[in-house]
């Protein structure tokens, strides 16, 4: 069992239509129809990834790097599974966790213990088991004061803490990590990277996301490149980074 | 549980997945049940935030609507049917769970955005959690259009124990299938909340919640016909206010509901792969 892959990847292609018909809301479809049908069928697909195939094994992590665009995020739903792929099939073992952006999945009004048993809710988990994980949480977090007020008194370092906290706690398999290493001050950064490096030693697969180079390095086992919807190169982190930074900077420097 | 064998194949739309058709397990059951409770109780915490005033609120918008056509018609225009405010109220309640459904289901799939771009759960849910919850909204309000039966020498009668769960369901299954079109289609024409608006508006003139519908000149009647809200309302004011529920409205009503959640959830299936890619 351990010998599969956590998430596989098989020869996927993911093409996004964009629709200008659609963006311009239903006045202007139906004001413009003759054009904007023509339009339609003249559309050409993005192209956001192209003929992928790439094995994740369990407990790994992963860090995929490149420019805006180059199909990192596409990468993350398809795990996720909240895309569809145009062509080809992803395969994820075990239950999957996302961290969410700041304050979602979250509501202003509730306190920050209704909101922490709305969030491990929504992200997965069955009542029972966030109630068992409640305390647990709560302590992680360091917010144990505050837990009992409406989360609009929160700050947004505060509302970071607490949903990180949750996500921690899902006790997920797979963990998805789009930017958002840098939460909280210092001392919670710290409990945030102890948590990361047991993660690893529980055998948790981590695929991140990230333009923070030097976390990359840190976190990950192996970094993935990806340019313009295809994988460039990946391999170990300092390698990987470092034809990476040889390749943007000259562009930098150009422009 | 064991998680680790959870495996999910994530394939192109229209393809079929070896397993096939599965019946939810016993956890997803679990899940989905706690889910839809937690959404519920959140909107309902958020509405009701201190309990009394927040009940009162609730009522005070269609009460005040109830107001304002009782003293126009009744007052001002001399319009002559018995137990006039009794009709209204009985007709505006049931009213206010379409309008507001409508009205929310606009953002049932805008306003969690961030879930749906990161985490894989049956999106229905959300519409189905907004639903319910102007469904309990409007199951608080029964005692307060009782009172007025009660006010006006007017009683339950034994009819009530089918007809009012019979409606009650008709009418949820029209506003489910309802919120998730809109829900869905307005996430690929932004503007389709402007529209519903406006139509709302115009249906709520166009079905005959203020005046009954014997008022309609005979060449307007296929109205009644036409408007998806019209036999319902019609079956709520039978209810309320005249004492029995017409069939043939009832059937009509039935029919609706049916035709509005096929239609609702084949739109809402066709397309529920995209919601990721366009919110």
């Amino acid at each position: 069992m351990s010998s599969d892959p956590a998430i596989q990847f098989r020869h996927v292609t993911k093409e996004y239509h964009v629709e200008n018909a659609v963006l311009g809301g239903l006045k202007n479809l139906v004001l413009h129809l003759p054009t904007q049908i023509r339009a339609m069928r003249a559309r050409k697909p993005f192209c956001a990834l192209q003929d992928l195939s790439l094995e994740i094994a369990q407990g790994e992590s992963l860090s995929v790097i490149g420019r805006n665009g180059a199909g990192k995020s596409t990468l993350l739903g398809l795990i996720a599974g909240v895309l569809r792929p145009s062509a080809g099939t992803v395969v994820t073992r075990g239950r999957i966790c996302p961290l969410l952006e700041l304050g979602a999945g979250f509501h202003a009004d509730l306190t920050g213990r209704e909101n922490i048993v709305l969030n491990g809710i929504l992200l997965g988990l069955t009542r029972r088991e966030v109630l068992a994980r409640l305390d647990e949480i709560i302590d992680f977090s360091g917010l144990a004061q505050f837990v009992d007020r409406p989360l609009r008194t929160y700050s947004s370092g505060m509302t970071a803490r607490l949903g990180f906290s949750v996500a921690v706690h899902l006790s997920p398999n797979i963990l998805l990590v789009d930017e958002a290493l840098a939460v909280g001050d210092l001392e919670f950064q710290q409990k945030c990277l102890a948590r990361m490096q047991q993660f690893r030693s529980d055998a948790v697969t981590m695929v991140f996301v990230s333009h923070d180079m030097e976390s990359v390095a840190r976190v990950s086992d192996r970094v993935a490149w990806m340019d313009g919807g295809r994988l460039r190169e990946i391999g170990p982190p300092q390698q990987v980074i470092e034809h990476y930074h040889a390749f943007v900077h000259p562009t930098v420097a150009a422009a | 549980m064991d998680a680790c064998s959870q495996l999910i194949e994530n394939t192109p739309p229209g393809a079929r997945s070896a397993a096939g058709w599965q019946w939810p397990s016993r956890e997803q059951l679990i899940y989905y049940r706690d889910l839809l409770a937690v959404l519920v109780a959140k909107e309902f915490k958020v509405r009701y935030k201190s309990t009394v005033i927040g009940y009162a609120w609730s009522l005070m918008h269609p009460l005040a609507f109830a107001l304002v056509f009782f003293v126009l018609f009744k007052i001002v225009m001399r319009f002559d049917l018995p137990a006039y405010s009794l009709f209204l109220i009985g007709g505006l309640f049931p009213w206010h769970w379409i309008s507001n459904t409508v009205t929310s289901a606009n953002f049932a799939f805008l306003g969690n955005s961030s879930l749906i771009k990161k985490v894989r759960f049956h999106r229905a849910t959300l519409v189905l959690a907004s639903v319910l919850n102007e469904l309990v909204h409007f199951a608080i309000s029964i005692p307060i259009v009782v009172g007025f039966m009660i006010y006006y020498g007017r009683y339950p009668t034994v009819s009530w124990f089918w007809w009012l769960p019979a409606l009650v369901v008709m009418q949820f299954a029209m506003t489910f299938g309802l919120a998730l079109l809109i829900a869905t289609v307005n996430l690929f024409f932004r503007d389709l909340e402007r529209l519903s608006t406006i139509i709302m508006h115009l249906l709520f003139y166009v079905t005959p919640v203020i005046y009954p519908y014997e008022k309609l000149p005979p060449n307007f009647r296929w109205v009644l016909m036409a408007d998806p809200f019209a036999p319902l309302v019609l079956c709520w004011q039978g209810l309320f206010y005249r004492g029995s529920v017409p069939g043939e409205f009832a059937a009509l009503a039935a029919l609706w509901a049916l035709v509005c959640c096929l239609v609702g959830y084949r739109v809402y299936q066709a397309l529920v792969w995209r919601f990721a890619e366009i919110v």
